[in-house]
């Protein structure tokens, strides 16, 4: 505690670290999702592609993705976003499919109905409604994200796990909890906050 | 060529890979065996409860979102380094998946299933054994499978805390950036997670009764 209250800044920087390089690699991993989902939704076989190899992606350990990547993209911060990205798309991809297909066949007839074209149908009508979906998929890929950028201080992307590796290496468990206990608070967090999100949105439809 | 060149580290170290291979599933298996054991039985006792289900599941639901590598470092400064500290560790992580479906699974049965079993003079043993069992089964494996990936895939993690397994080639090949030894490490453990993944997808399925298999 004392290591702590002496040291705020540097968990500080650690975990504003930690939150930038998960956010950009959700941000990443959204933007495809979107586009791999709607198509998912439409057409079976890019379903079943598409939810094939990221969930073969998904089940790699986390440590044996990020060495594969040294090879090819050396350590770093990209090489921790790119697996960072490749663990959430399975979940974010599956939930923006299946949000948009739980659609009422006849919610989109009408809105045809309407006059509406496919553009409009897609963004004024099953996005919205599938919104709860997908924001839940986001819960979930955010929690595995804020697991997977703390095993990324080891190849030098910074953030939370940087107190947890040098903490071992010099056995100073103070560092150890600091690095650990926020990165756990931060996964909670993170998680509660968007089923509260998630609850308010389904509250929202019904 | 760097497959190459591991593949040439391997057959120059085979004990060290094959003991590094053999820690790796010891470790993943009894961390799975331990979590099994003690989460399939409270799953089934909590779903007769409310107040401390609802405890327990809150807990588990914690505890899924907590950082695997968090959760192996927490273990260190109480219990030190080693093969123990690193099962308990990949033990409490494989707790709640299971945990979390076994609860499930035995909730969902329909009231109406078990009321036609006991009215064709069940037992309350029977009805445990030959209805609610079989149709639970599927959903408890796939929380058995969930938990199976996470925990070869924290094995992994265990070679910082002096679990050993395959991350010790990992480790060391970024310490050393000896890119080959990456290898030796990155690709076994890799196929044992998709293979045991495989595996227990199978396995579900030829749990799943014939009635119920889509």
């Amino acid at each position: 505690m004392t290591w702590f209250l002496r040291n705020w800044d540097q968990v500080a920087i650690a975990l504003w670290e930690h939150i930038v390089i998960s956010l950009t690699s959700l941000s990443i991993a959204f933007a495809i999702s979107l586009v791999a989902g709607i198509l998912a939704a439409r057409h079976e076989r890019v379903f079943r592609w598409a939810l094939g190899v990221s969930g073969l992606l998904y089940t790699i350990p986390t440590l044996a993705f990020l060495a594969l990547l040294i090879p090819v993209v050396g350590l770093g911060r990209t090489n921790a976003i790119i697996c960072m990205v490749a663990f959430s798309l399975m979940i974010m991809i599956r939930n923006v499919a299946t949000g948009i297909r739980e659609v009422p066949g006849d919610v989109v007839e009408a809105a045809k109905g309407m006059g509406m074209d496919a553009g409009e149908i897609l963004r004024r009508i099953e996005l919205p409604l599938a919104l709860p979906v997908i924001v839940a998929g986001l819960r979930i890929a955010t929690v595995t994200v804020i697991s997977v950028a703390v095993v990324a201080a080891y190849v030098n992307a910074g953030g939370l796990g940087t107190l947890i590796f040098s903490g071992i290496s010099s056995d100073h468990a103070p560092k150890i909890w600091a690095g650990a206990l926020t990165a756990c608070a931060l996964a909670v967090v993170a998680d509660l906050g968007l089923a509260q999100l998630e609850q308010w949105l389904r509250r929202r439809a019904a | 060529m760097l497959l190459v060149e591991a593949w040439q580290f391997i057959l120059a170290h085979p004990e060290r890979f094959l003991s590094a291979l053999w820690t790796h599933i010891a470790l993943s298996a009894s961390a799975l065996a331990i979590a099994i054991a003690i989460a399939v039985p409270l799953g089934v006792v909590l779903s007769g409860t409310r107040r401390a289900a609802q405890f327990a599941i809150a807990g588990a639901n914690v505890g899924r979102t907590l950082p695997s590598l968090a959760v192996l470092a927490l273990v260190m400064p109480i219990m030190g380094t080693g093969f123990v500290p690193s099962l308990f560790a990949l033990t409490l992580l494989a707790l709640p998946p299971i945990l979390i479906n076994t609860y499930t699974a035995v909730r969902q049965v329909e009231p109406d299933v078990v009321d036609a079993a006991r009215g064709m003079g069940m037992t309350r043993n029977e009805i445990r054994r030959k209805v609610e069992l079989p149709l639970a089964l599927p959903v408890i494996f796939a929380g058995i499978r969930t938990a199976a990936v996470q925990v070869i895939s924290g094995a992994v993690l265990a070679a910082y805390i002096g679990g050993g397994g395959l991350g010790d080639f990992i480790t060391a090949g970024i310490a050393m950036m000896a890119l080959p030894q990456l290898f030796v490490g990155a690709i076994p453990a890799t196929l044992l997670a998709l293979g045991t993944d495989r595996l227990f997808g199978a396995l579900q399925r030829a749990m799943t009764p014939a009635g119920l298999r889509s």
